[in-house]
């Protein structure tokens, strides 16, 4: 992982001070030994319980017994597990480069100086990330609402009939909308920060060669940035196959639209606590960490080939 | 703490400082202010639209326009029916939030604190299998693993706990990333030189010399890690039964499904209210502490 190298520059623009290397001995466990453990516990072992799970079944009949990689054939043909999968790769296809676009154009814009009141649009675009996916999901919800929420206040002062926003062919735009919301402004900040850093150097060089502002971004500022976009790309593609919140919480205000394997994560879930198939949920929930994991490394390796 | 009296701890905020020195001689442009406008209104219109609504009754909600208010402002009383509501329920829920941030966001950050030290400062035997673990956990999709450790607590005993919610809490892999990049450039190696060679032990070191410089660094990771605890939906959903255990999260949405319940009074001036009550504490926190999180964000893992 290059993007995630550990640091050598000091912010303080002295020369990097690499801590004077000491010999090799245990001490740092003492500090790094607490994290370990609980990480072991929390991350590891999970993990191995699932594979663990996902290589038995139970049946009614017979109790639990050993069945290979039975769980995982049923996966790969599982005509449900497919349509959520198929799901959130369109949600991701679509979503996340809309949230993408949208976030680098607001963090342009502020890092322009151009702007009145620069450090408010900064802390207001961010403020939805302070907000819980359930209060999210549950104002945006309302606001589809076609009783008291704006879409019905449109529909009356207008006489017109908007399409239903929580109908099942709108619903995951609707979805796509409050995700944008909530984290437009997250990625907004990263890429900020990153442009933050570019040396004004690069920027008098090329004031002095008379590039326009347009050249500026895209010669300078966006080759600058390449690892928060490559940062942002991949923790967007994780959460969108994570998909659960919004579409969970939406489905008591649209019933009919959202089914129990909307998504992926939703699947494992009604699976593990509607349907007690514990040892089938464990494998959706591995395939779909392994699919994840896969998309995620192709995207990287994409993005550090363009480095060069 | 000694924070004021650090010089190493100005050394983050500097970033912001010099892009604004850069650009005092650009011409301020309406134009890109509005346009850039559109999409503060897109953030900003439905809390608008929340705070709104949260001054309206129940009947009011329904027969006047959602972005402005009625002609009763119940905002107060909303506020008292929402703390009163099923004795009390709300302040519970609140209660066990703040356990959970408390020690989850708190264990959380301390633990990552020390993480990233040990990996900034010293070498010690399996540090780049530390650091591959870790940087493939950033990989592996959280809800993933809420699953197989549902499985793994209920075996234990501990579903239905506030244990549950907070174990799984404890670990920040971004925490630890963002704390390894802030020690690395905030603690000089020379110091801690000076202050082995003057015989103070490493615990010592850690709180008296390293802590005081590391604070920017620990406040970000404190806010995220606490907006991640106090907003976590999932793991309490699974990991909890009992609603006298519930976060404010999942108690808003039960209050929210209720009306979808045969014979469940409808509450959503209460869902409503309840919800503005829910991210006041956060997007309080986030504006006070701006200058930390903003220069710990600027400091941290996004850099390449």
């Amino acid at each position: 992982m290059t993007v995630l190298a550990p640091p050598t520059i000091s912010r303080t623009g002295q020369a990097a001070p690499r801590p004077p290397r000491r010999r090799r001995s245990w001490t740092g466990w003492a500090f790094v030994g607490p994290f370990m453990a609980v990480f072991a516990f929390v991350f590891v072992a999970p993990i191995a319980y699932a594979l663990y799970l996902s290589v038995f079944r139970t049946r009614l009949i017979g109790g639990t017994s050993f069945v290979g990689l039975e769980n995982y054939q049923q996966a790969f043909t599982d005509p449900q597990f497919w349509s959520a999968t198929w799901r959130v790769t369109l949600f991701l296809l679509v979503q996340v480069p809309i949230m993408l676009f949208l976030a680098l154009l607001v963090a342009l814009a502020i890092d322009s100086g151009r702007l009145y009141g620069k450090a408010f649009f900064r802390v207001a675009v961010f403020m939805p990330y302070a907000v819980p996916a359930v209060v999210a999901t549950l104002m945006w919800g309302f606001m589809y609402g076609s009783r008291f929420g704006l879409i019905g206040n449109i529909n009356d002062a207008l006489g017109v009939m908007l399409p239903d926003p929580l109908s099942p062919d709108l619903v995951l735009a609707s979805i796509g909308n409050i995700v944008t919301w909530e984290f437009v402004g997250y990625n907004m900040l990263i890429f900020y920060s990153a442009l933050q850093v570019v040396p004004k150097s690069l920027y008098e060089a090329a004031e002095l060669d008379g590039a326009s502002q347009l050249q500026v971004i895209r010669s300078i500022k966006i080759p600058a940035i390449k690892g928060a976009l490559l940062i942002a790309t991949i923790f967007s593609i994780i959460g969108s196959f994570q998909l659960f919140n919004e579409p969970s919480i939406l489905q008591s205000l649209a019933p009919n639209a959202i089914t129990t394997y909307f998504t992926p994560n939703m699947y494992a879930y009604s699976l593990s606590f509607s349907g007690q198939q514990y040892n089938y949920s464990a494998t959706v929930a591995i395939v779909m960490g392994v699919l994840t994991m896969i998309v995620a490394y192709a995207v990287q390796l994409r993005g550090t080939r363009k480095d060069r | 703490m000694t924070t004021q009296t650090t010089p190493v701890t100005a050394a983050a905020p500097t970033a912001p400082a010099r892009g604004r020195v850069r650009r005092k001689e650009q011409r301020r442009s309406p134009l890109l202010t509005a346009l850039t406008a559109i999409m503060l209104i897109y953030s900003l219109v439905p809390l608008v639209w929340l705070l709104i609504n949260a001054s309206k009754t129940q009947e009011g909600l329904f027969s006047s326009f959602g972005l402005w208010f009625d002609d009763d402002f119940a905002l107060f009383d909303n506020i008292r029916a929402t703390l009163a509501y099923d004795d009390g329920v709300f302040v519970r829920w609140l209660l066990n939030t703040l356990l959970y941030v408390v020690l989850g966001a708190g264990g959380a950050t301390a633990l990552a604190t020390l993480g990233g030290y040990a990996l900034a400062k010293f070498d010690f035997p399996g540090k780049r299998g530390v650091f591959a673990v870790v940087i493939g956990a950033v990989a592996v999709p959280g809800t993933a693993l809420a699953v197989p450790t549902f499985l793994m607590f209920s075996k234990l005993g501990l579903t239905n706990t506030p244990w549950a919610v907070i174990i799984p809490s404890l670990i920040s892999p971004f925490g630890l990333y963002l704390m390894w990049t802030f020690a690395a450039s905030a603690i000089p190696g020379e110091l801690l030189e000076a202050a082995r060679v003057d015989g103070a032990g490493e615990l010592r070191t850690f709180i008296r010399i390293c802590m005081p410089l590391l604070a920017p660094g620990i406040v970000t990771v404190a806010l995220f890690t606490m907006v991640a605890t106090w907003n976590n939906y999932f793991l309490p959903l699974i990991m909890l039964k009992d609603p006298d255990w519930y976060p404010l999260t999942l108690g808003l949405n039960a209050w929210n499904d209720q009306a979808a319940t045969a014979g469940g009074q409808a509450i959503f001036h209460l869902v409503i209210t309840g919800s503005l009550l829910t991210i006041l504490p956060l997007l309080a926190a986030f504006l006070f502490l701006q200058r930390y999180w903003q220069s710990g964000l600027a400091a941290g893992g996004v850099k390449d």
